[in-house]
């Protein structure tokens, strides 16, 4: 067999299989041969889908924390609080650094997701050579994923509606409908990501 | 099927570019090179105890802490869904203890079950294992459900004298206990599942 250079080689990173890397066209996508992990999802265009969805996803989210995200009224009483408050509730004694770890995992590291996302393709998706450190800030945006659980937030904002149920009325505010449109630009938004692409477009200096 | 390891070179599990088995960093994306080694193993397992050891406390302590006219009221994560069962929110109660019980039980079984399993997969095994790894990897982080509802809870319902809910130090336990499985899981890898008699196995 003769061996192709090494640089048109990509292996599996869950199997560690050798492929033959090529460019695909619009509606392809390779998979490993032998595990079949998606190894190449390329769409045209969609640098600049993502960054017009990380943008979005961005505005939304600084609607989604500052404005009203929920109140409740229960005999004469009510009170209101918005994502940020919720993300303080652990704020008082030995809790506090909780409440750290909840702003970071619900607010901070989406926005830091969208802000390096942005970074990185806003001179790919203009046919520019990658701002300095794009690798460093895009390996950034991979590594945080598991770590960005905006989704799960609104999962558990659910959970929490019900409970509540009996006390109290609720009523939900305009941060509420802000976090759940946040949600599906997310989700479209990861749809058009195709990392070998991009990785591809760093790597053309 | 060649790997990367079998062609003396080694594969970026970030970017899957592939460099000379003595590379240190990756060339494009920076990303440390990992060799296919089973000394990675004991990272896992050291999350893995940590996050068991967490498990412990996010269990006995009180997740949740109610006061109202009638008193207060202290609540494990169990209690909590014997409670919403009381109150015939069934379909909550099963997502509550799924994503605080089942979710975490079974991902310490089945992270110990690769991390044993590794060189020993069957030839039909492989697959299946990557599977599971990955179903692992995807569902972890759903655990940290139950942190964000005690976070809304306890900044909502606060109604003065009426009702308050305040959190509970369980609360810190679970998160961390749930972040420590996700690292565990995430220094497991999965090409090591391929080392076994599977190697040969494919086109």
């Amino acid at each position: 067999m003769q061996k192709p250079p090494i640089d048109q080689l990509i292996a599996c990173p869950k199997c560690d299989a050798l492929h033959h890397a090529r460019h695909l066209g619009e509606n392809e996508r390779a998979a490993c041969a032998r595990c079949g992990t998606l190894l190449i999802t390329p769409r045209a265009r969609s640098f600049l889908h993502v960054i017009a969805l990380s943008f979005t996803a961005m505005i939304l989210m600084i609607a989604a924390v500052f404005f009203p995200f929920l109140k409740i009224s229960a005999q004469g009483f009510s009170h209101a609080s918005s994502v940020f408050e919720v993300a303080m509730a652990f704020s008082d004694g030995l809790l506090a650094p909780l409440s750290l770890a909840v702003l970071m995992l619900i607010v901070g590291l989406p926005i830091v997701r969208f802000g390096a996302l942005i970074y990185t393709l806003w001179p790919l998706a203009n046919a520019r050579p990658a701002w300095p450190h794009a690798r460093r800030v895009f390996r950034l945006a991979e590594e945080l994923e598991p770590w960005a659980m905006a989704e799960i937030f609104i999962i558990g904002t659910g959970v929490a509606l019900v409970k509540i149920g009996g006390l109290a009325s609720v009523s939900l505010g305009p941060a509420f409908w802000a976090f759940c449109a946040l949600i599906i630009v997310n989700a479209l938004k990861n749809a058009f990501l195709s990392q070998w692409t991009i990785w591809d477009a760093i790597g053309q200096k | 099927m060649q790997t990367a390891r079998d062609a003396g070179l080694v594969g970026c599990t970030r970017c899957g570019k592939v460099w000379p088995a003595q590379t240190r960093e990756c060339g494009r994306c920076g990303a440390a090179l990992k060799r296919v080694d089973t000394a990675g193993l004991q990272a896992v397992w050291a999350w893995w105890f940590a996050g068991l050891i967490f498990y412990i406390p996010a269990n006995l302590y009180p997740m949740l802490r109610t006061s109202t006219l009638a008193g207060n009221q202290q609540n494990t994560i169990i209690g909590g869904v014997i409670e919403l069962i009381t109150h015939h929110s069934y379909f909550v109660a099963a997502v509550v203890f799924v994503a605080s019980v089942v979710i975490p039980v079974s991902k310490f079984i089945a992270i110990a079950y690769l991390a044993l399993a590794v060189g020993n997969e069957h030839r039909a095994g492989a697959h299946r294992h990557l599977h599971l790894f990955e179903v692992v990897e995807f569902i972890g982080r759903w655990s940290m459900v139950d942190v964000f509802v005690v976070a809304i809870l306890s900044a909502l319902v606060q109604l003065g004298a009426v009702v308050s809910i305040h959190p509970g130090p369980a609360a810190a336990a679970f998160a961390l206990s749930v972040a420590l499985t996700m690292l565990s899981a995430q220094s497991f890898d999965p090409r090591l599942i391929w080392r076994g008699p599977a190697r040969t196995t494919g086109p």
